[in-house]
């Protein structure tokens, strides 16, 4: 398993710096460093001797991606893509355009990202399988219909929708959370409690469906009939053979989730004022502030790669018959 | 008049010219048909698919755009208007042209907001303003406006639930007249003797009630007859309604929201479709390239996948985006008109989230091509020496198509929702494309106000929701349909 474990992490190397290049592209295509330092200085009236100064403040004053002055590997080594990139592989991410420590961003922004997101994930899972388990123990009846087309009415409700009602009828209506905004410590509750709720309610139909499903290919099975046969009643059925055996599928769309919870919610981080993660990347993104784009991009990547391992991981736990090799 | 040809426009009917040389195609198969007589048997899916093809139709008529000539010439040569309308907006006319100067409600005949009002006598009051345009032809509104309001929506979807029931008895009576084979040999069950001979009395014309009757007597059929009879009241209503009054209410700048719904459709059409259309091919070719050939094929194909879809969505999306918009701006130059210019935003908005998007798809096909290459006729066909290029277009795509219309008709839904967060983000359409996501971005203040003014959110999330709806109910029946194995979800 230890040697499974290396083999993965080293693939990942090449598909890190796959996404580096991407973003890199992205980025840099389309935008000359020359643009961006006319942007950060202010469009109009700006001297070729500032445009000069501020590359070289930032680092951005070589060649892109290829330098044909220097001599050996410095042709790729000497060069904006490798100067930004390389130093990421360690974790260390520089500084942003306004000049500060992005490492250190990150770590303060993480706390409020989480406080949203590991609520939002684990009670959602919650209510998402024991909806599906309901619906399961009486699937074919009247009660499994209803709970199919309350899903697929709930599937097809925009999420804008559970989040401008959210506001209103809890904020504005009652007076009962504030809309948006964050505090530090307990205070931080009220300010949680809404962004979770819709959180949840948001994917609650397509998730409990997919669910579902999955319950339902178990539940024809035959160690299903045998545990039945058994004298089993049809709730322990569920709880103690079906449920187990449907954490595989469960899994692999869980896990991988789960390291990129870090990195926060862009959508409802922006929506509610919460200073994370998320409303980081997108403020940087409006403001074009390569870094701590180039940054989050890497850092999302690194989690979703450690999720795909950990997955790999939590199928051997969960099923003894996997062997990792 | 001059013609206007948008790339958006230009996709759609492309997209709509495959639609039907497919079902063309379709059609003269009966085994590529069974499935699709599935879904016809579906009542939920057939009533979908009604409320899509009207969605669909208001759409394509969005999509004929045109510049009117202006009346004044310069040296001769006749000058267009800027503006780029389409023939929808040509059908609408009044609703487009009739603005108000502000927020008023639905069905209102005076506006939201109180203003100074001068009246005959010379002096100012203030409060509500009449409408120009809604309710004008009310002397007193106060008083006649339920009543006006009660007799046209009567009216109006009498009219169309009478147009609905005309055109059924005609399909009727053609029906009726329709003569049966004369002595054909037909198999008349628990007859005796297997094949019989149809008594000629019995071959004239049908007759009326049994033609309704059997019409009537499939289940899908009395629900979509239902659904058609309930529609066409609606917008007959509607209609009739829109004539005299802003059935919705109006936006911030007097703007009918009616209008606005309508012409967000054409928009969350392009999103859902064409979306589709530009990944469709990348994810096909490479997932069954990289399920086919197996090897380093399959390695490089991987890591292309694997590293996009490694990157966070929407943070790619929303990347993409910036810098398109950055490119827009740099080159004003390239578009003649602000529509073409929106377009093209909307086009790339289609391309990136197709970027985005394909490889899920990709790894499916990938993943069911891998299974069928093991399979025996696969086998067969390598060793008889048929090239890889011919196995995998007589072989493998027809095998996975199935996948691919599952997945395309399921993603619809999932891009009209994706469109509207986007664009209230502000990483979507271009702020003057009119869309369900510029629309809520517009209103979401208004909540607040005192009077609320809740019909511009009300109305793009109804539609909205309409849509989505019918399009998930739709994917349901197809995926039902053409793959039995997950009918019981």
């Amino acid at each position: 398993m230890i040697a499974y474990l290396i083999r993965r992490i080293l693939y990942a190397i090449p598909i890190l710096i796959g996404v580096n290049l991407l973003t890199f592209a992205l980025f840099f295509v389309v935008n000359t460093p020359d643009d961006m330092a006319r942007m950060q200085l202010g469009i109009k009236r700006v001297t070729p001797e500032a445009i000069e100064k501020w590359k070289q403040q930032h680092g951005y004053d070589k060649p892109l991606l290829f330098n044909a002055k220097a001599e050996g590997a410095g042709k790729l080594a000497d060069t904006i893509f490798f100067e930004k990139s390389a130093s990421m592989f360690a974790f260390d991410f520089g500084y942003s355009d306004d000049g500060r420590n992005i490492s250190r961003e990150i770590a303060t922004r993480m706390m409020p990202s989480l406080a949203i997101a590991l609520p939002t994930f684990f009670v959602g899972l919650l209510i998402y399988i024991t909806f599906a388990l309901l619906m399961t123990l009486f699937r074919a009846t009247a009660l499994d219909m209803a709970g199919v087309a309350l899903c697929v009415f709930l599937m097809s409700v925009s999420g804008l929708f559970y989040i401008i009602g959210g506001q209103f009828v809890a904020s504005k209506l009652w007076h009962w959370v504030p809309i948006s905004g964050y505090a530090e410590g307990a205070d931080s509750i009220k300010f949680v409690l809404l962004p979770v709720l819709i959180g949840v309610a948001g994917s609650v139909g397509a998730s409990s469906r997919w669910y579902r499903t999955i319950f339902l290919e178990e539940i024809g099975k035959d160690y299903v009939r045998t545990a039945r046969a058994k004298g089993l009643s049809e709730l322990r059925v569920l709880f103690r053979h079906v449920l187990k055996n449907a954490m595989i599928p469960i899994l692999t769309g869980v896990v991988v989730v789960i390291p990129l919870l870090f990195m926060g919610s862009l959508l409802t981080e922006s929506f509610f004022g919460i200073p994370g993660l998320g409303s980081y990347t997108i403020d940087a993104i409006n403001a074009q502030d390569f870094g701590v784009v180039r940054a989050m991009v890497f850092l999302g990547s690194v989690l979703y790669i450690a999720g795909l391992i950990l997955t790999d991981i939590s199928y051997t736990i969960v099923d003894p018959r996997v062997r990792l090799s | 008049m001059k013609i206007v040809i948008l790339w958006t426009d230009a996709m759609i009917f492309l997209l709509l010219a495959v639609a039907i040389a497919s079902a063309w195609y379709i059609r003269k198969r009966p085994h590529l048909m069974l499935p699709w007589q599935r879904v016809a048997k579906s009542a939920a899916g057939m009533v979908s698919l009604l409320l899509l093809s009207l969605f669909l139709l208001v759409g394509l008529l969005d999509s004929l755009h045109y510049r009117a000539a202006l009346p004044e010439k310069s040296n001769g040569q006749t000058v267009y208007s800027p503006e780029v309308l389409s023939a929808f907006d040509a059908l609408a006319g009044g609703l487009r042209s009739r603005t108000e100067k502000t927020y008023s409600a639905p069905l209102a005949a005076y506006l939201y907001a109180k203003e100074s009002i001068e009246t005959p006598d010379g002096k100012t009051s203030r409060g509500y303003p009449r409408l120009k345009y809604g309710g004008a032809h009310l002397a007193d509104p106060e008083r006649e406006l339920a009543g006006d309001v009660v007799k046209r929506t009567g009216l109006g979807a009498l009219v169309g639930v009478v147009v609905v029931v005309g055109i059924l008895l005609l399909a009727v009576t053609i029906r009726s007249f329709r003569r049966r084979p004369e002595s054909s040999e037909i198999y008349i069950p628990h007859s005796g003797q297997g094949r019989g001979v149809v008594p000629l009395r019995e071959a004239g014309s049908m007759g009326w009630i049994p033609a309704f009757t059997k019409m009537t007597a499939n289940k899908p059929f009395r629900a979509l007859l239902i659904a058609t009879l309930i529609i066409a009241a609606l917008i007959g209503a509607t209609a009739n309604l829109a004539s005299a009054y802003h059935v919705l209410g109006t936006d911030k700048v007097g703007q009918d929201v009616l209008y606005l719904s309508l012409k967000s459709i054409r928009t969350g059409l392009v999103i859902g479709t064409v979306t589709t259309l530009v990944m469709l091919p990348f994810a096909l070719l490479l997932g069954v390239a990289a399920g086919y050939f197996r090897g380093w094929v399959d390695d490089v194909i991987q890591y292309i996948y694997t590293v996009l879809s490694s990157i966070p969505s929407v943070l790619l999306i929303a990347a993409a985006v910036l810098m398109m918009q950055v490119v827009i701006e740099m080159h004003a130059d390239w578009f003649e008109t602000a529509a073409a210019r929106a377009d093209v935003r909307l086009l790339c908005l289609c391309l990136i989230l197709g970027v985005t998007s394909w490889t899920g798809l990709c790894r499916l096909l990938r993943g069911e091509t891998l299974k069928l290459r093991e399979m025996e006729y696969i086998q067969a066909a390598q060793a008889f020496g048929v090239s890889s290029f011919r196995i995998l277009t007589r072989h493998i795509a027809p095998n996975v198509m199935h996948i691919v219309l599952i997945s395309v008709v399921m993603d619809f839904s999932a891009l009209v929702l994706a469109e509207a967060v986007l664009s209230y983000v502000g990483v979507g359409v271009d702020p003057t494309t009119i869309s369900f996501g510029t629309m809520i971005n517009a209103a979401r203040l208004l909540m607040g106000r005192d009077p609320m003014v809740w019909w511009a959110l009300a109305s793009a999330f109804g539609f909205m929701l309409v849509l989505v709806l019918a399009a998930n109910l739709f994917a349901d029946a197809v995926r039902d349909a053409f793959d039995p194995r997950l009918s019981r979800a």
